[in-house]
């Protein structure tokens, strides 16, 4: 196989660790950890070229390429990340990063407690967007960059970019914040809390602390992961795929698996479920929940954004009801009255909130126009 | 660089160094990039287009998708020093909307259009046929001009919405018409303020 001339190829995980503590938005300390992250490309003697890509709910810090020539998946966000793509690694140096609280090597439930030499399970203190904008600082710091080119995430990691031109203003010059939102409406909340509830009351949970009886509460895990995958498509984009398809002739009268679409979303949540750990996946949907960068500047999202030098890219996509346009257009409204520079696109595709996973060709150009003229700016 | 359109740069001129300028329909933002490079203005240009969006990013200007028929909402009130709508009116649903809504959020509004009152196409339609010109290139059937009008009809409109015309400018083919402009020329520009 000839190697694609558009990938970074093969690549490799790093481990930063930390001995400084982190003192959490939440009041917890978290005495030593490490980040997982990968780069892409390379740091310019300037320093100046440097993005980084925040990950969402189940993403990681293998955002492109590949560990073996014959891994099955690449990195989440490959499509976006590589020579010649918007976000070109012959001109930007980009990093990834599995924040805190994950369960991709990064210091999370999962790991052990050096307190006791036990997993941290239960253990381990809820973390929100500001902390893990606060961890990446640290990288970043250890990497040796000042100031991001760009931060860039979509969805979870569209309020991270956010939050680092509220808590950093002066270490981001662009923020690229993609099906995001400036802050979880009550129907969303309802939507992790649903999820959450699945893990919380699957009798493998054992509050938290299951690793200890060498179980996972997958069941829980699996049903949080369907429900969330439902939100994340659009009901046009579901119907085209599966609409009323049958796996065998005509109906069964039972409760078995008939409808395609049903054994799509049980291969989903088991492929899932097997790989991802539920306190993780809580810890997620809770600091999707807590985000609000608005809150402690008496609720004015402009008051927030006022220090930031930065210049935004804000994207939606048509069908996502998840993280819909209007959700997007607060965030550009916000951004109007702070005065700010701002693009703002709303993409039509059929992919629902994954749209900002895929590749629909207005949303490809659009990111490589603007990134363009990123890496002009920064003589990348 | 390339030249600036006859008419754009018409507009650059009425606009102050240094001013805030929101530019309705910007198309590919020709307009905001070149004052802001020559006038240091800042601004934002909307644009419904996929395609004059991403032109617009690519010239870094800042550009919002939206259709303009929603009206500005999100944009306070006198939050501009210009709004600027060039050559869109003519084919906008709700054109007394979108000039109280330049007035709300500009000191200043800049309006452009073809001007039906131009003598060839007062010809033509002497002649039995709906007019076809340089600057309304289409036929009665797929055009998308719904709300065609003459220099005078756009003056009374404007008037009657509380404004007051500071400055007007005809065209035709990138020159300045001074003699007859509702008759000789065949490309209005109005600038005007609340009254």
């Amino acid at each position: 196989m000839t190697p694609d001339p558009h990938s970074v190829g093969i690549v490799s995980a790093q481990c930063a660790e930390f001995d400084e503590p982190l003192v959490l938005q939440g009041g917890a300390v978290i005495p030593r950890y490490q980040l997982m992250y990968e780069t892409y490309g390379t740091l310019n003697a300037e320093r100046s070229n440097a993005i980084l890509i925040c990950h969402a709910l189940s993403g990681s810090h293998h955002v492109a390429g590949r560990y073996q020539p014959d891994d099955k998946y690449p990195g989440w966000w490959d499509t976006m990340i590589g020579p010649g793509k918007p976000i070109d690694t012959n001109r930007f140096f980009v990093v990834g990063v599995n924040n805190l609280g994950g369960c991709h090597g990064s210091t999370g439930p999962s790991s052990i407690n050096p307190a006791t030499g036990q997993p941290w399970g239960s253990a381990f203190p809820v973390v929100v967007v500001n902390d893990w904008v606060h961890a990446q600082a640290r990288l970043a710091d250890r990497l040796g960059i000042e100031r991001w080119a760009a931060v860039i995430g979509g969805s979870l990691g569209g309020m991270q970019a956010l939050r680092w031109t509220v808590t950093f203003p002066h270490r981001v010059r662009h923020c690229l914040s993609i099906a995001s939102a400036p802050k979880l409406t009550a129907q969303n909340i309802a939507f992790n809390d649903v999820a959450r509830n699945a893990i919380l009351t699957d009798p493998e949970f054992h509050g938290g602390d299951y690793y200890q009886h060498g179980v996972w509460p997958k069941r829980g895990l699996k049903l949080a992961r369907m429900l969330g995958h439902i939100t994340y498509l659009s009901d046009e984009g579901l119907g085209g795929k599966f609409g009323r398809q049958l796996l065998a002739e005509g109906y069964q009268f039972g409760y078995g698996t008939e409808f395609e679409i049903e054994s799509y979303l049980r291969y989903q949540g088991d492929r899932f479920a097997d790989v991802f750990d539920a306190n993780s996946y809580l810890l997620m949907t809770k600091a999707l929940d807590y985000f609000d960068p608005a809150r402690h500047y008496g609720g004015s999202l402009p008051a927030a954004l006022a220090a930031s030098p930065a210049k935004y890219l804000i994207v939606a996509f048509t069908t996502d009801w998840r993280f819909s346009p209007e959700r997007s257009k607060e965030t550009v409204k916000a951004l109007l009255d702070a005065k700010k520079p701002v693009v703002y696109a709303e993409i039509e595709s059929v992919h629902g909130h994954d749209a900002f996973l895929m590749t629909d060709e207005p949303y490809m150009r659009l990111m490589d126009a603007y990134l363009k003229r990123v890496a002009e700016e920064v003589g990348a | 660089m390339s030249e600036l359109r006859p008419d754009l740069a018409r507009i650059a001129g009425w606009i102050a160094p240094e001013s805030r300028v929101l530019d309705l329909g910007c198309g590919d933002g020709e307009l905001l990039a070149h004052l802001r490079d020559h006038k240091q203005v800042s601004g934002y240009g909307i644009e419904i287009d996929m395609d004059s969006v991403i032109g617009a990013v690519g010239r870094g200007v800042n550009v919002i998708q939206r259709d303009l028929e929603s009206g500005l909402a999100g944009f306070e009130a006198s939050s501009f020093d210009y709004v600027v709508l060039s050559l869109t009116i003519q084919s906008m649903r709700h054109v007394e909307a979108i000039i109280d809504e330049m007035l709300r959020v500009g000191r200043t509004g800049i309006v452009t259009f073809p001007n039906f009152g131009y003598w060839e196409n007062r010809w033509q339609l002497a002649l039995g046929r709906m007019p076809v010109s340089e600057t309304i290139p289409y036929q009665w059937y797929n055009t998308p001009n719904i709300h065609l009008c003459t220099l005078n009809d756009f003056d009374a409109l404007l008037v009657s919405h509380g404004a007051r015309i500071t400055s007007q400018i005809v065209m035709h083919q990138g020159r300045r018409i001074t003699f007859l402009p509702n008759l000789l020329g065949s490309l209005a520009l109005v600038r005007f303020e609340k009254d």
